[in-house]
């Protein structure tokens, strides 16, 4: 445990026994944290919040944002070796030729600054001038599982603590009734889920950090949070009753016994119950104008689909929750392309430009960073049949593209460059752990000093090799 | 439990004794901030120089252009001291821009005395064959003359401590119970136990509690933790793997008491045996419990990479306590593990003789969770079953195929009867074959270790890379540890690595293994850090305690349950946890051992006590892993619709209704009531789990619907009792305590009210007692739900 670590504890504590039973002021322990470590390891945050869009089975950025037209004229024609250089391919298209695919589909020049964005994606479109789009994101993974858990926590090593943890452990808590890191997984895609990869719940683990820190995955059936809601035949009176009890002989063997443990016990009871009230408002949208939902688009009335999770991701956000991280899965087009990708785009384009205006129109846009991303890209040739309107992409980890939105970054650039084939990285690249450190960054951690002992290393969420904030995209 | 004088640093313990001593005060500060550019890795060495040693060209003695890393004696001329105090900003150590931390003034008093002393090194501590230490003296003689408490008493007086009064009889014995068991007492047990007045009342109850077959449920389930065991894959689809055999022997070993030595040797070697037993082949399995990926993504060789360092990684933790997988990639920076000691290393697990990733989704193995090589473990009717339907099963393969042939040959007035009978006869095949797998699915079946051979080559792999061979390396053990001895130098085998492991001058094998008994009983570790002894872990709180226990381990024939006895009968564990205030706060992990420890169960240990104090606890043992309700939709939300399976669907009846140890673990979603209390996901080797307090637990034990169902029919059986014996009843079945005047009035009080709201509200009467309606029910089953969310409920003290 780091001094600060200790520090928070004791802090937290302090704090809960100060108040336990009396019903805690929603903010004494948020506003003392973070302050706290800001004077010993941080700088002034340009943001506060992060919702991570996570892309799970890997976007084609050739079809989506990575636009090379001249590539039509290349149709099945062999990927030139000083291109591929020889490098690895995964195991599906291990000795096969490699043909090219051209994208099918067209691009347009969106936003003031004219970039160019896939017609799969008109919602996005219109918020160009709020996207940093990254066209030279790189993993060293090639497959999903090891490149998930890269990107979730900078280690393709299973075990590792994940972005929400660490910003968790870095920065504490800023409410008092909710957890500081949730996690939104899709239930609903509108092309089927054929193309559906499997999630583990160590992509929102704490690893060796305390597993306070680890990430709640709300539930789209049932309670949201587990175990939340009272048995049938208890109600809040018969609740409040039983844990004013229950409170009471605590306090008792707390006096008796006088470990402070207890005094922990006796706060985390009452913290339930609150969360028994906050959980339920916040995942109620009765309240939400018409407009707004209807901005989200026709999906935000399923629960589980990523319209609803990017509406309650901001409503999350409002309330104080740090980290807020959807999953999206079925992006892994290794064949049938053109038929399964216009579904996967729909989901996401309307929600997430949805997401973006709304936290403008509350404010809420600069001191939130939104983040969209795969795990890694897909490869400009084709797998499977290939034709000019059918084909499939194998895994690429070589280059992808991503876009960064709000949270101090600058709206309606690019940022690096591939080469023609969006094989290779042409111009400024960006590994991981350059984004992860540009996240850091914006919300006041220097990534080489958040780091927690294990197995004998300081570990980071950047890892041991160094990794450099992108200045460059910072407004 | 007066005078607290504790001197605590986040690198371990410096007592106020006046030597400073090379492995407990300076060796750690070392570790930390010098030896990533001045230790053991010569890839990342800097000015030539490495702290770790005295000796060689680069050794902390050396002299290099003039200047002398270390002079014993003489802080002027070592350069060293110069580097801790220089405030030049381009010379101090460690470098600002190193992120590690600055020297504290403490630390520098520290190196400045040991250099003055002479800057004397010891071997690592952990490094060198434990001895037995001399019984230490002790001012206070008595307390207790036990081996285990003269250690304790000795730092409890060098800190100016007391030890704490014994605990009274009812903790005692629910504490023996949890830590043996995993469960609390009965009452008719603690009143056995208080009624008992002879003197050897405490050992024949631990000796009672020993002999229970729940001792070796409730060890298995620490063992389990630390070698991974899990019911699917893990990666990827995270298909299911079935691995229960291996549980089941894990809990017999305890049970039976096999000695560690055999208990080690089994699960590395035990296929080696000449004519391996059934046990020892199923203890092979240890090598399968790895994550493993399903066929058609990754590159074979990768995963076969993945598999090998998976299981050297396991063998580190399990066996060595060191984290041997930082050197995958280069010499390990704190321990003296080089790359080719590592991979020398990982040559003894290289050659099994195994697909190196799980086959296709067709076939029986696949249906039950199995990769060859493995074996079965039928009773001769299911043999015999088996037999008959592969005899029906080859008459019927052969009849279709004579058909087959007939169709194509038959005229065409002949072919539509005979196509008939050749369909008939498929169907017949298909029934057969259906029958076969329903058979085999209830054959228990263990997947185990099996070598090639033809021994696989072994590389070092450049940076870890599968795919970037460097120097080809022979088998073999790390240089810095006892060489090994193998009847056959040529070839040494995985029997030869697992008799230098259970060597008794290897020193390693019995510190961890003892370490995480003690661990398993106090809370804490003597060496906090269980999952590592070397260089980056803690220092021993009682280093003499530890090779005191660890050598008599090995004396004993390393009988675990003879060191279970010395433990839980020392005086040191039956001190009472009740402390004051500051006195938690001085030492909240206990580490001193001042006072009985306290802290929270473990997630099993919560169920289980619920299922046990409310009467539904099923006792059978073994089997098939147990898929125990939980919340719809979890594995839904995560799992690929290909998975095997994709759905969550509990088990029914008794079999949901037992211990812990038997539930169904899938990797990339454990069942929550388990991982919300610090269970882990099993997908890396755990040595300790972390104990937080959360409000997510509290919600877990408000709430959740097998517990408050156990409530429900405990408070049935409450209502049997005499209304005035009804709370005392409750509360001692629940917490092995009577209730004093304040608890009764406390919980009478809840009681009425809670009669009043459910007389008032009978329709949450009726919903809360499924239908049997009376406020009296309904109140009860609250009163058993506060009591079983108190915390001397869930916590051990």
């Amino acid at each position: 445990m780091t001094p600060v670590e200790k520090m928070m504890m004791h802090q937290g504590r302090r704090q809960f026994l100060k108040t336990s039973g009396t019903g805690i002021g929603l903010t004494a322990l948020g506003s003392l944290l973070p302050q706290n470590l800001q004077a010993q390891i941080n700088h002034a945050p340009k943001a506060k919040h992060v919702i991570f869009l996570f892309m799970a089975g890997a976007p084609s950025q050739l079809d989506l944002f990575d636009y090379k037209p001249e590539l039509r004229k290349q149709f099945r024609k062999p990927l030139p070796e000083s291109i591929s250089q020889g490098q690895r391919v995964t195991a599906m298209t291990r000795g096969k030729e490699q043909l090219v695919a051209p994208s099918m589909f067209n691009f347009h020049r969106a936003g003031e600054n004219g970039i160019w964005m896939s017609d799969l994606l008109p919602h996005l479109s219109q918020v160009a001038d709020d996207l940093c789009i990254i066209k030279s994101l790189n993993t060293d993974a090639i497959n999903h599982d090891p490149a998930k858990n890269f990107v979730c926590t900078g280690s393709e090593i299973p075990g590792r603590p994940s972005m929400g943890a660490w910003l968790s452990y870095g920065l504490g808590a800023m409410n008092k009734n909710l957890p500081e890191f949730v996690v939104l997984p899709s239930a609903y895609w509108t092309g089927g889920t054929r193309n559906v990869q499997g999630l583990y719940s160590r992509l929102w683990g704490s690893g060796p950090l305390p597993s306070k820190h680890q990430g709640v995955a709300f539930q789209t059936t049932g309670d949201p949070v587990l175990f939340l809601s009272n048995p049938k035949g208890v109600d809040a009176e018969v609740r409040r009753r039983m844990l004013d009890a229950t409170r009471d002989l605590n306090q008792k063997h707390l006096a008796e016994i006088g470990d402070n443990e207890i005094a922990t016990t006796i706060a985390q009871q009452e913290m339930a119950f609150r969360m028994q009230s906050s959980v339920p408002e916040l995942t109620d949208l009765s309240e939400e104008s018409a407009s707004v939902m209807e901005s989200y688009g026709p999906e935000v009335e399923k629960n589980g689909s990523f319209a609803r999770n990017c509406l309650q991701a901001r409503r999350m956000v409002e309330r104080g929750v740090r980290f807020v991280q959807l999953f999206h899965r079925g992006w892994d087009h290794h064949t049938i392309l053109p038929k399964q990708l216009p579904g996967q785009a729909f989901d996401v384009d309307q929600p997430a430009a949805a997401l973006i205006n709304d936290l403008k129109q509350r404010g809420l846009l600069d001191e939130t960073l939104i983040v969209f991303a795969g795990e890694f890209g897909r490869t400009v040739y084709g797998q499977g049949t290939l034709t000019e309107t059918d084909y499939g992409r194998d895994h690429h980890p070589r280059c992808f593209s991503g876009w960064i939105a709000g949270g101090g970054i600058k709206g309606g650039i690019t940022y690096g460059e591939t080469d023609d084939f969006s094989y290779n990285i042409a111009r400024d690249p960006v590994p991981i752990r350059d984004l992860h450190a540009t996240m850091l960054h914006q919300l006041g951690i220097d990534h080489d000093k958040l780091s927690f002992p294990f197995q004998g290393l300081d570990q980071k969420l950047t890892g041991v090799e160094s990794a450099r904030v992108i200045r460059e995209i910072l407004a | 439990m007066k005078h607290i004088a504790l001197f605590f640093l986040t690198i371990g313990f410096v007592s106020a004794a006046d030597t400073v001593e090379f492995n407990r005060d300076i060796r750690p500060i070392l570790s930390d901030r010098c030896f990533h550019c001045h230790g053991p890795d010569e890839h990342d060495r800097k000015a030539n120089l490495r702290l770790d040693q005295t000796g060689g060209k680069d050794g902390a003695y050396r002299v290099h252009d003039g200047v002398a890393g270390l002079v014993p004696g003489s802080l002027d001329e070592s350069e060293l001291w110069y580097r801790i105090i220089t405030e030049e900003e381009d010379d101090v150590m460690p470098p600002r821009d190193s992120h590690k931390k600055a020297l504290t003034e403490h630390e520098k008093k520290l190196f400045r005395q040991w250099i003055e002393e002479g800057a004397k090194y010891q071997e690592f501590w952990a490094f060198v064959t434990p001895k037995k230490p001399e019984k230490p003296t002790v001012k206070n003689q008595t307390w207790s003359q036990k081996p285990i408490d003269l250690f304790v008493m000795r730092k409890l007086e060098a800190e100016g401590l007391t030890p704490n009064e014994k605990a009274d009889r009812r903790t005692l014995i629910r504490r023996l119970s949890f830590d043996l068991t995993g469960l609390p007492p009965t009452r008719k047990e603690i009143a056995a136990f208080l009624a008992d007045e002879s003197p050897d009342a405490w050992e024949r109850v631990v000796d009672q509690y020993l002999a229970r077959p729940q001792f070796g449920e409730h060890l298995a389930k620490y063992w389990l933790d630390l070698v991974r065991f899990a019911d699917t894959n893990g990666i990827h689809h995270d298909h299911f793997r079935d691995l229960s055999p291996y549980r089941d022997w894990v809990i017999r070993a305890f049970n039976e008491n096999l000695s560690y030595d055999q208990f080690v040797t089994f699960q590395l070697a035990g296929d080696l045996f000449p004519k391996p037993t059934t046990d020892q082949l199923v203890a092979s399995g240890f090598h399968r419990l790895h994550l493993i990926i399903d066929r058609g993504t990754m590159l074979p060789e990768e995963s076969f990479s993945r598999n090998v360092l998976d299981r050297v990684e396991s063998v580190g933790t399990a066996f060595m306590g060191l984290t041997v997988q930082c050197a995958v990639c280069h010499d390990h920076k704190y321990d003296p593990i080089t790359a080719k000691d590592f991979y020398q290393f990982s040559a003894f697990f290289n050659n099994i003789d195994a697909a190196p990733e799980t086959g296709g989704r067709s076939g029986n193995d696949f249906m039950r969770g199995l990769q060859q090589p493995y074996v079965e473990l039928a009773t001769p009717e299911q043999e015999k079953m088996r037999a008959e339907i592969v005899k029906a099963e080859s008459a019927a393969k052969a009849e279709v195929e004579k058909l087959k042939k007939q169709v194509a040959e038959a005229e065409a007035d002949e072919k539509s009867a005979l196509q008939t009978s050749k369909k008939a006869a498929e169907e017949k095949l298909g029934k057969l074959q259906s029958e076969r797998l329903d058979l085999e699915m209830t054959i228990p079946a263990a997947m185990v270790m099996k070598e090639r051979s033809e021994v696989r080559p072994a590389n070092i792999l450049i940076r870890g890379a599968y795919d970037n061979p460097g120097e080809e390396v022979g088998r073999g053990t790390p240089g810095f540890l006892p060489p090994m001895k193998a009847p056959n130098p040529e070839l040494k085998t995985r029997m030869d690595l697992a008799n230098w492991f259970v060597a008794p001058e290897n020193p390693l094998t019995a510190r961890v293994a003892v370490n995480r008994f003690w661990q398993q009983l106090f809370g804490v570790g003597i060496v906090k850090t269980s999952e590592d002894l070397g260089a980056q872990g803690e220092w021993p709180s009682h280093p003499d305690l530890l090779d005191y226990l660890a050598s008599t381990f090995v004396e004993n024939g390393w009988d675990i349950k003879v060191l279970f006895r010395e433990m839980v009968l020392s005086e040191t564990y039956q001190q009472s946890s009740v402390a004051t205030s500051e006195e938690f706060k001085a030492d909240p992990e206990n580490r001193m051992l001042a006072r009985g420890s306290r802290y929270r169960l473990d997630s099993e240990a919560v169920r289980d006590q619920i299922l046990a104090t409310s009467g539904l606890l099923q006792k059978e043992m073994f089997g098939k892993s147990v898929k125990t309700p939980q919340p719809e939709g979890l594995w839904k939300a995560v799992a690929l619709p290909s998975s095997y399976p994709n759905q969550f669907t509990p088990d029914t009846g008794g079999k949901i209704l037992r211990r812990s140890i038997y539930t169904f673990w899938k990797r990339g979603l454990p069942p929550p009531q388990m991982t919300i209390l610090n269970a882990p996901n099993r997908e890396s080797c755990i040595a300790r789990r972390e104990r937080t307090n959360t409000p997510l637990q509290a919600l877990l034990l408000m709430n959740e619907t097998e517990y408050m169902k156990a409530a429900r029919h405990f408070a049935a059986q409450v209502l049997e009792e005499k209304p005035e014996n009804r709370i005392p009843f409750a509360y001692e079945t629940i917490t092995s305590q009577v209730p004093d005047e304040s608890e009764l009035e406390a919980l009478k009080s809840l009681l009425s009210d809670l009669e009043r709201s459910y007389e008032e509200k009978p329709e949450l009467a009726t919903a809360l007692t499924e239908g049997r309606g009376a406020a009296e029910l309904a109140a009860w089953t609250m009163v058993i739900n506060a009591i079983y969310n108190l915390d001397i409920t869930k916590t051990r003290q």
